[in-house]
């Protein structure tokens, strides 16, 4: 066993062997490996829910299952993506992964709640999968509005207490991350010498720090409800159910961005590695991170213009809303400005990222529709806001976390896989992500209601077009992970840096060893100076 | 290259970070607590009325003096006097226990006289003293909970200055714990006005 | 082992004990206080009483005066936090 031996032929705590070398490591790369394992199992899990959704709704009428079986389906095609997927998947798998050895340390700084973070997500898991088959699985949408959350003779309480958990274990993921930003940072390593996508995931640990114990308590009040009714949400009691909703967005709107702004930070790594150019405003980017973090969380009751909200308040959160826009559109200026100019590198997570650039700013901009308390008013609850929210979360999150993986994976497993097939798939996925959502956009300003079971007619054809995107969509992502796991029958020898990045992480061997430096790290005056990179690195000499 | 657990002033900083998730989650309640007020001035103020003067003055004296006891124990054992030290915790740990048993007997009086979650004399009444008392047994629940695990916590430290696992150059988990007892005396410094209080 | 000298600020007995009566006289002054009906005042006065009791056991017990500037900023960020989230739903409900 050598310094330069990969974490996975050294297991920490050393001397275990097989599967306890995984279960009670504290190698932030073993838990992040353990993370995407189970991440990606929901993953597939929902993506297949939300294709069974969009079957049902292909035609008029049933077509494969009853209403009771779809609403319970959307509800957990909801939490399961929200909760098991977006939010954790970027920071707990490449934010474990990378954010120690972006700043130069050997691993986060409580390893030990690191694992207790991991299972934590767990057991929240075990309480959503029990949902389903104790009590009946839950029908309530993943917003678990009262009073239907409260009334419901479904099992509810097992979903709240999983997202509960869930929420515990995101809180403490945030809490590391911050404290080994604090203190882990290489000596010699200042603020702005960190990288983007260490200070993206700075920003979202707070959100996640200071917004998640909002849903804690509202979600333990529920349960409450449902135990000992008491009244507190319930207007026969004296109660107010738009109380409910209020900290209901508290939290979860500031968690749009805990589940955005990492995907961001990884745009903001791949798309100057690929132009061969350093990123244009860093500062701004760094600033805009922070702002989006902070604006974001002043914005919550823009869910709730028809809600019966005071019109002052409507007014206010809807001017406010669009404050949001700045930051975002801070950074898309800033990636676009860094590839002008550029000499750039086509590849996979270029590819991909070009398709979030494209995909998040179509789901910034129609977020602007819904903020105009104007038109929210026509297009509230529909279709439209479904297509909205896919557009940022899955054209948003989605892509960035797929870029991520085809970035990263050389880096993780030391494997390079198959560029031309990776090239094929990302298409079918933009393709089929477009045929996808685009009618959606027209079906809710036609007045499609979302989460109905069944619609008018004439709103078939949309439906028809949605549903087969879907199937091109899938069967995209399908190709795409099919030809990322062929790549375990590669030889492992990628080069410690393929594709000429500047920051930490392609400095050392890929996988990376246990310590995850050999020598001390060197840090650079700047973290995106491509000078040396130009010089190595030919024009099109990445295979 | 392991140098992290010595760090005491990042595992403090941990530490606070998870004092602030604490402070959110009863920010939750009190924000439905201004939102009520709001709608309900008069039956709060009944409420607050029916609620024990003298045992939610107690209780506040008695944790202030136990957050008293934890920040003197720190120094006890900055200076070396372990036994002090130990003591000054347990005693802290004893007010807790007094504290949970104070709040026992004004719930069994509250249960007795027909106040609890959705009793009938509650929800026929008037809406905002259902709200109120409903407001009351959440949050008092929810820190009667917060002070049984700073209790549990408090006594491993007792147990850990003992065994001389806390000493006076390794002091971070008294200290760290002792954060977490003063954060729970904070709550209560706000719940006893806005409950007890309110006129 | 840097870090087990630094930052040990120590707490002088007599200190804590000032603190503590402090917190029992502020304590007296806020039943006191309830005592006379002053309105809406009385809400605000409560509350102003139990903020000072809170930032001397934060300041105090808690060592907030002598820590870094780290804590101390992320400590006023999570006070913000909830000012701003406390204060904005009044937006909605102070105008039903």
């Amino acid at each position: 066993m050598t310094e330069t031996d990969s974490f996975f032929e050294t297991p920490a705590p050393a001397g275990y062997k097989g599967i306890w070398s995984w279960l009670i490591t504290m190698d932030h790369k073993r838990i992040a490996l353990m993370y995407l394992f189970v991440i990606l199992f929901w993953f597939f899990g929902a993506l297949i829910l939300g294709l069974l959704i969009r079957t049902e709704l292909m035609s008029v009428g049933k077509t494969i299952m009853g209403a009771q079986t779809y609403n319970a389906m959307f509800t957990l095609h909801g939490v399961i993506m929200i909760f098991l997927f977006i939010i954790p998947a970027i920071p707990a798998i490449f934010g474990n992964f990378l954010l120690p050895i972006q700043i130069g340390a050997d691993d986060v700084f409580f390893p030990k709640l690191n694992l207790l973070s991991w299972y934590l997500y767990i057991l929240g898991s075990i309480f959503a999968i029990s949902s389903l088959f104790f009590g009946g699985p839950p029908d309530t949408g993943w917003t678990f509005y009262v009073p239907f959350s409260v009334s419901t003779n479904t099992n509810v309480s097992a979903t709240l207490m999983a997202a509960f958990i869930l929420g515990m274990s995101s809180m403490l993921t945030g809490l590391n991350f911050i404290t080994t930003i604090h203190r882990m940072r290489v000596k010699g390593m200042r603020w702005l010498q960190i990288p983007l996508f260490t200070w993206s995931l700075y920003a979202t640990a707070w959100v996640q720090l200071l917004a998640t114990p909002i849903l804690s308590i509202t979600l333990l009040l529920v349960v409450f409800e449902r135990m000992f009714a008491i009244g507190l949400f319930d207007a026969s009691k004296g109660g107010d159910p738009l109380l409910y909703q209020h900290l209901f967005w508290m939290y979860s709107h500031p968690a749009v961005y805990i589940m955005i702004l990492p995907g961001m930070g990884v745009i903001s790594e791949i798309i100057p590695v690929f132009s061969r150019k350093s990123i244009f405003g860093y500062k701004a980017i760094v600033a805009s991170s922070m702002a989006i973090a902070i604006a974001g969380s002043l914005v919550w009751a823009h869910h709730m213009f028809t809600s019966g909200m005071s019109d002052v308040a409507v007014f206010v959160f809807s001017l406010l809303t669009f404050l949001v826009a700045i930051p975002s559109a801070v950074k898309v200026f800033s990636w676009i400005s860094t590839m002008y100019k550029g000499s750039i590198q086509m590849t996979p997570p270029l590819l991909f990222s070009l398709g979030f650039i494209y995909l998040f700013s179509v789901g910034g901009l129609t977020g602007l529709v819904l903020g105009a308390a104007g038109t929210n008013i026509h297009v509230h609850d529909t279709h439209f806001v479904v297509a909205h929210f896919h557009f940022v979360m899955f054209g948003g999150t989605g892509f960035a976390f797929f870029a991520a993986l085809h970035f990263w994976w050389p880096k993780i497993f030391g494997r390079m896989y198959d560029f031309k097939r990776a090239y094929v798939a990302a298409t079918m996925i933009t393709i089929g992500f477009i045929f996808h959502y685009m009618p959606m956009f027209i079906l809710g300003i036609m007045g499609h209601p979302r989460r109905y079971y069944d619609y008018m007619p004439r709103f078939e054809t949309g439906n028809m077009l949605a549903g087969i995107g879907g199937y091109i969509l899938i069967t995209g992502i399908a190709l795409m992970f099919v030809n990322l796991f062929l790549s375990f029958k590669n030889k492992r020898d990628a080069l410690a840096d393929p594709w000429g990045g500047t920051t930490l992480e392609w400095s050392v061997p890929s996988p990376p060893p246990l310590h995850n430096f050999v020598s001390p790290p060197e840090i650079k005056d700047y973290p995106y100076d491509f000078s040396d990179v130009v010089k190595k690195f030919k024009p099109g000499n990445i295979t | 290259m392991k140098t992290t657990h010595s760090d005491t002033k990042g595992s403090r900083l941990g530490m606070w970070l998870f004092l602030y998730t604490e402070i959110l989650l009863f920010t939750g309640l009190f924000i439905l607590y201004a939102a009520y007020l709001k709608k309900y001035p008069i039956d709060f103020i009944e409420g607050g009325k029916e609620l024990s003067l003298f045992f939610g003055a107690v209780n506040t004296v008695i944790l202030l003096i136990s957050s008293f006891a934890v920040a003197a124990s720190v120094t006890a054992i900055r200076k070396q006097s372990a036994k002090l030290s130990a003591g000054l915790i347990a005693a802290a740990v004893m007010i807790g226990g007094v504290f949970l048993f104070n709040k026992y007997i004004e719930w069994g009086q509250k249960i007795h006289h027909g106040i609890y979650p959705n009793a009938p004399d509650l929800v026929n009444g008037p809406p905002g003293k259902n709200i109120f008392f409903g407001l009351y047994y959440v949050i008092t629940g929810l820190h009667g909970l917060h002070i049984i695990i700073g209790m549990i916590l408090l006594c491993v430290c007792v147990f850990m200055i003992l065994t001389n696992r806390i000493h006076e150059g390794n002091d971070g988990v008294l200290e760290n714990c002792g954060l977490y007892w003063h954060l729970v005396d904070i709550i209560w410094i706000f719940i006893f006005p806005l409950l007890y209080l309110i006129v | 082992m840097k870090s087990s000298q630094e930052n040990h600020h120590v707490m002088e007995y007599k200190t804590l004990i000032g603190i503590l009566c402090m917190l029992l006289i502020l304590t007296a002054i806020t039943i006191g206080a309830s005592m006379i009906d002053l309105g809406k005042l009385n809400v605000w006065i409560a509350l102003f009483i139990a903020s000072s009791k809170c930032s001397l056991v934060v300041l105090f017990f808690m060592h907030l005066k002598y820590e870094n500037r780290v804590i101390k900023l992320s400590f006023v960020v999570t006070l913000f936090c909830v000012a701003i989230l406390i204060g904005f739903i009044f937006w909605d409900i102070a105008f039903r």
